[in-house]
Order: C-alpha cells, then sequence, then structure tokens
C-alpha cells in the first residue's frame, strides 16, 4: 500500500470542527426534548423486573405450597410419604399409594414410549425422504398440540375398550405369569393410564432426540460409511452413541412430563387409592388424587395433606426438568440450528 | 480358507438382515406414532361434527334427562378467562423476552432466568391450580374467574419470554445501530424498532402460548371451578370448555358424552384455527408491512 501524505492531525487525535448548525425541525426537536437517559434507564430496570419476576413466580408457588401444607408437614412427617391410608373421615393421610400409581404409569408410559419415540427420531433425521420430513414431524408435533383432556376423552371411549378386548387378554395370556397382567380387568387402570402417558409425551422425547442427533456432525456419519458400515451400523455407532447424553436427557424431560400429567390420567386412571401388582387394577397418582378430591377437601388437614402432595410433585418434576436441561444442553450447546 | 469366506458371507447376510430390520422397526414406529393421532381426529370429527349444531354455541346446557343444550356458558367463560390470562401473561413474557435478548445477552443472570423460565414451563399444571388458589381462593374465600385467569397467564409467562427472546436475537445488529444512529432513545428503539420488526415471530409465539393454555383443565378445577350459567363476572366462579368437557367426559350420560365430543371438536378447531390464522397472517406479509 502506498503511503500518501496526509493532514497532520493534532495531538489528541480531534480536530473540533465547527459547522453552522443549519436550522431544522429535527434538529430543534431534539435539542428541545433533551437527555432521554432517564427514560432508558427506567425501561431497562422495567424489562428487568419482569424477568425477574419468572423467578418470583417460581418463589410464590414453592411458598404458597410450602405454607399451606404445614398442617399435614407437622401432623405427619416423612410418615407421609410411606404411610398406605388415605382415610379423610378419620383424618389420616400417607401418600405412598399415589407415589406408586405417579411411578408405575409413568414407567409403563416410558416402556412403551422410548423404543418409539427413537425409532421415530431415527426415521426421520436418517432414513425419511427429504419430502415427506416436514409432513410427519409436522404431524408428531400436532400430537404435542392437543389438549389433555381430549386426550383422556378419547381414551375414555376408544382407547380402553380396545385394551380391554383386545390388547389386554393378549397381555394376561403372555404375560400372566408374571404377575403384572391378571384379572380382574377393568380396562381402566394403570395399564390405560401409562398407555395414554405414552402417546401424549412421545412428541416431547422424539423432538428432542431429533434435535441431539441432528447436532451429531456429518463427519461421523460419513467416517463410518467410509468403513464399510451399513446405514443402520451407522446409525448405531456413529449417531446413537454419540447422542446418548441427550437422548438420556430427552427421555427424562418426557419422564418429567409423565409425572404430572393430570387430566388423562385422572380419566382413565380409575381413582382408587390402593396398591396392587396387576397393571390392570385401578389405581391414582399424585396428579389425579389431587384433581379429583381437592375442590371436595373441607377439612383442613385433608387440603393440607392434597398441598404436600403437589409440593412433592412440585419438587420432584424441577429436580427431574433441571436434570434433563443439564443433559440435553450438554450436548446440544454450541451445535448447528436444526434443520427441518 | 472357506470356512472364512462362509463365516464373511454369514456375516454379511446377517448385517443385511440387521439394517433392512431397523429400517423396518423406524418405519413400523412411525406408523405406530401417526396412528393415535389420526385415530383422534377421526373420532373427533365423527362424534363431533354429528352433535354439533346451532344450539350448541347458544344454549346454556341442558338439565340431567333433558336432550339437547349448549355450551355457551363455556364459550363466553374460556373468552374471560384466556383474555384475562394474556393481559397478565404476554406482557410480562414478552418484557422478559426483551430483557434476555436486548439487555442480558450472554450474562449470567439472563442464563439463569433462561434456565428457570425452562423449569417453570414443566412445573404440572395442576401444581399452578393448587399455588394459586392458595395465593388469591382462599384469601378471597370463593372461586373466581380472575384466579383462573392467573393460574392460566402465569403458565404463558415462559414459553412468551423464550419465543420472543428467539425472535428478537434474529433481528440484524444494523438496524438497532441505525436506529440508535439517528438518535432514537434506545426504549423507544427497542420497542418500535426490534420488537416491531420481530412482531410476526413474537405474535406466533404469543399464539402458541394461548394455544397451549386455551386446553389447559387442571388449573382451572379449582380456580375457575366452573358454572352453569353464563358470566363474565371476575369475582365469581366460571366455565370453560376444558372443564366442561371434563365434566361431560366422566359423566354416565350419553347425552353429555354426545356434548363432550363437540366441545372437544370445538376446542381443537379454536386451537388449530389461531395456530394456522398466524402462520397464514405472517407468511402472507400482513405483518411484513411491520419489518
Amino acid at each position: 500500500m502506498p503511503k500518501t501524505p496526509r493532514t497532520v492531525a493534532p495531538v489528541g487525535g480531534i480536530v473540533a470542527v465547527s459547522v453552522p448548525a443549519t436550522p431544522s425541525r429535527i434538529r430543534a426537536h431534539l435539542q428541545k426534548r433533551g437527555n432521554s437517559s432517564w427514560a432508558d434507564s427506567g425501561f431497562r430496570w422495567l424489562m428487568l423486573a419482569c424477568a425477574l419476576s419468572i423467578f418470583a413466580i417460581v418463589a410464590l408457588i414453592a411458598t404458597e405450597l410450602v405454607t399451606h401444607s404445614q398442617l399435614s408437614l407437622a401432623r405427619f412427617g416423612l410418615r407421609f410419604f410411606v404411610g398406605r391410608a388415605w382415610n379423610p373421615v378419620q383424618n389420616d393421610f400417607g401418600a405412598l399409594p399415589f407415589i406408586y400409581g405417579t411411578l408405575a404409569s409413568s414407567i409403563v408410559a416410558l416402556v412403551i414410549a422410548v423404543p418409539l419415540a427413537i425409532g421415530v427420531a431415527v426415521f426421520l433425521t436418517e432414513m425419511c425422504p427429504r419430502a415427506l420430513r416436514g409432513v410427519l414431524s409436522f404431524l408428531t408435533e400436532l400430537l404435542a398440540a392437543i389438549p389433555s383432556v381430549v386426550y383422556g376423552l378419547w381414551a375414555i371411549f376408544v382407547l380402553v375398550p380396545l385394551l380391554r378386548n383386545y390388547v389386554d387378554p393378549f397381555l394376561i395370556r403372555l404375560l400372566g405369569w408374571t404377575g403384572l397382567f391378571v384379572l380382574p380387568d377393568f380396562g381402566i387402570g394403570l395399564f390405560a393410564a401409562g398407555v395414554i402417558l405414552a402417546i401424549m409425551i412421545l412428541p416431547i422425547i422424539s423432538s428432542l432426540t431429533r434435535e441431539v442427533m441432528t447436532a451429531v456432525p456429518n463427519s461421523q456419519r460419513e467416517a463410518v460409511l467410509a468403513l464399510g458400515a451399513t446405514r443402520w451400523e451407522m446409525i448405531r455407532t456413529g449417531v446413537l452413541r454419540n447422542a446418548r447424553i441427550g437422548i438420556v436427557g430427552s427421555v427424562i424431560l418426557g419422564l418429567g412430563r409423565a409425572l404430572g400429567e393430570t387430566m388423562a390420567v385422572t380419566m382413565v386412571i380409575g381413582s382408587s387409592p390402593t396398591i396392587s401388582k396387576s397393571l390392570l387394577a385401578p389405581a391414582a397418582s399424585m396428579a389425579s388424587v389431587i384433581a379429583n378430591e381437592f375442590a371436595e377437601a373441607a377439612d383442613d388437614t385433608y387440603r393440607s395433606a392434597l398441598i404436600e402432595i403437589g409440593l412433592a410433585l412440585f419438587i420432584v418434576t424441577i429436580v427431574v426438568n433441571i436434570l434433563a436441561r443439564l443433559l440435553v444442553w450438554a450436548v446440544t450447546r454450541g451445535a448447528p440450528p436444526r434443520t427441518v | 480358507m472357506a470356512s472364512r469366506t462362509n463365516i464373511s458371507k454369514a456375516n454379511r447376510h446377517w448385517r443385511w438382515i440387521a439394517n433392512h430390520l431397523a429400517t423396518g422397526l423406524a418405519v413400523l414406529s412411525t406408523i405406530l406414532v401417526i396412528a393415535p393421532l389420526v385415530a383422534i381426529f377421526v373420532y373427533l370429527l365423527y362424534k363431533g361434527a354429528s352433535s354439533l349444531n346451532w344450539n350448541f354455541f347458544t344454549q346454556l346446557p341442558a338439565p340431567v334427562g333433558e336432550p339437547g343444550g349448549g355450551m355457551v356458558n363455556a364459550i363466553i367463560g374460556s373468552a374471560v378467562l384466556l383474555a384475562v390470562a394474556s393481559l397478565l401473561g404476554v406482557p410480562v413474557g414478552v418484557a422478559a423476552g426483551i430483557y434476555l435478548s436486548e439487555f442480558g445477552r450472554g450474562g449470567k443472570l439472563s442464563n439463569l432466568v433462561r434456565f428457570t423460565a425452562d423449569v417453570l414451563n414443566g412445573v404440572p399444571s395442576i401444581v399452578m391450580g393448587i399455588a394459586v388458589y392458595s395465593l388469591i381462593v382462599l384469601p378471597e374465600k370463593s372461586f373466581s374467574a380472575f384466579a383462573g385467569g392467573v393460574a392460566l397467564g402465569i403458565m404463558m409467562v415462559p414459553t412468551v419470554t423464550r419465543t420472543t427472546e428467539e425472535m428478537l436475537l434474529m433481528v440484524p445488529n444494523s438496524i438497532r445501530e441505525a436506529a440508535l444512529g439517528l438518535g432514537v432513545p434506545n426504549w423507544r428503539s427497542v420497542l418500535s424498532i426490534t420488537l416491531r420488526t420481530a412482531s410476526p415471530g413474537v405474535i406466533t409465539g404469543c399464539m402458541l402460548a394461548f394455544a397451549r393454555v386455551a386446553g389447559e383443565t387442571a388449573p382451572l378445577l379449582f380456580t375457575a371451578f366452573g358454572n352453569p350459567f353464563s358470566s363474565v363476572d371476575l369475582n365469581r366462579p366460571i366455565e370453560a370448555l376444558p372443564l366442561q368437557i371434563y365434566l361431560y367426559a366422566i359423566s354416565p350420560y350419553d347425552e353429555w358424552h354426545r356434548l363432550a365430543w363437540a366441545g372437544a371438536l370445538v376446542l381443537i378447531v379454536l386451537i388449530v384455527v389461531a395456530v394456522a390464522l398466524v402462520r397464514f397472517v405472517t407468511t402472507r406479509g400482513v405483518l411484513k408491512g411491520a419489518s
């Protein structure tokens, strides 16, 4: 670059040039308006306050739940979570049947949903023709838009008769020896709740699994294919193995949703505070007992016991969600954004 | 030597089978996932459409045993509840999104806010219902439409916050700089330049949150509670479409089951139309004039 002589700037580098201000409406307006710093900082604080309100909401939920479950916390202590009695008449409460119902229905849901969700994710990211991909992924996400109560309605009138007439007899013959599927069978019960939950958490698991699978760099796939692998071997060793932490994260996120799901489960679980080994027996989950009994709980201890179940549900879902978010975040961090 | 080629042949055979088996299983699971979706929609249309009529939109629920009746109270109630929820949830959510994208970008605090919003999104809706019950219903000693609206509004905040932030992040910096370079105050630049440019996306996010809470039942069970009569009073219990569907679905009467299907169809159509309308408007350029 040739050096051109340039005018020497005075020390400090700034030349003060006074240009006579052309009078204009804008300039006059700006002078009249003056400084906007107070408005700017006010705006900033307002936005900050709204952002902080998210913490406030979580704190508020926590304090409300803790204060209003004091009665039950003080009276039953930790015994509440191992007690099997649920007797509003004698004011004796234990949450074990509901904890069992929640866990069992969620596990059934995961057992059904996880293989299917991974299958869908594998199909959509690795095998599907491009033209079909958009439509299919839209359809699976549409499953997430259906309200819980509509799932429940469908489950009562379509899924439960289907299970009772066709699926359950088959399972009883096949797996009756395990004791998990034995008569009597009413159709409604833990298994029906698990199946409807599986349908509901599928979109969450499959869309997040898709996200972490897309985050696996293409060079991994190409490297495995170049070694002569078939497509399935490529998916198994190149994609699934690399994405496994993220997949575990998305499964845990689905679990979090299943644990707290209320309406659909309430409508098909049978609402019976009992623990039985058979998955075909009616049961109750933590969310379903709150939904069913809260409005009728006139007694303070009764209401407080139900709120304590809510508090337990709150804490468990928060822990599960934090865990899942951290896992998914660890995998997708720095990954390219997903293309449909 | 011969045995070795045999092994490798068997091996190749097995790998071929495994590959096609895996492909088949993936296709099968996709079909199994799509099947319930199709089944639900077909059933909704089949059962719902046959029991939808004009009375459904204009009449109050009929007493048990009498045929006919509608859900006009639930439709009005849902509109009131959703209006209250949007008035509370959307401004707070959008403002929080603005903070995350425009002021706290990359900071520790905004990471924490974002994380908390995601976690709040996973809190079961029934827990929200209990919290709002003990916050508003217990002190006031009455179920109210306002309490229901608050519960739904709180549920809207995290979704609106996250989508607003994502949409604002996509606005190119040059636009912000241009506004500031013209001497526009920062607050004005954020509101009428950045937010306005991103408005189609922000509105879509708000509609998605809206569609999500429109179908929520659990937080309304002991806040809005339900009401067999038309009401727009915020201090009194109010009916909502999902509540009515729930009540009718678990009842033993065929007539009520019929109405539940009709209600579910109306609810789904409302949700799908809301989302589709936003898509249509934002892609047709009516709102693009803003950018």
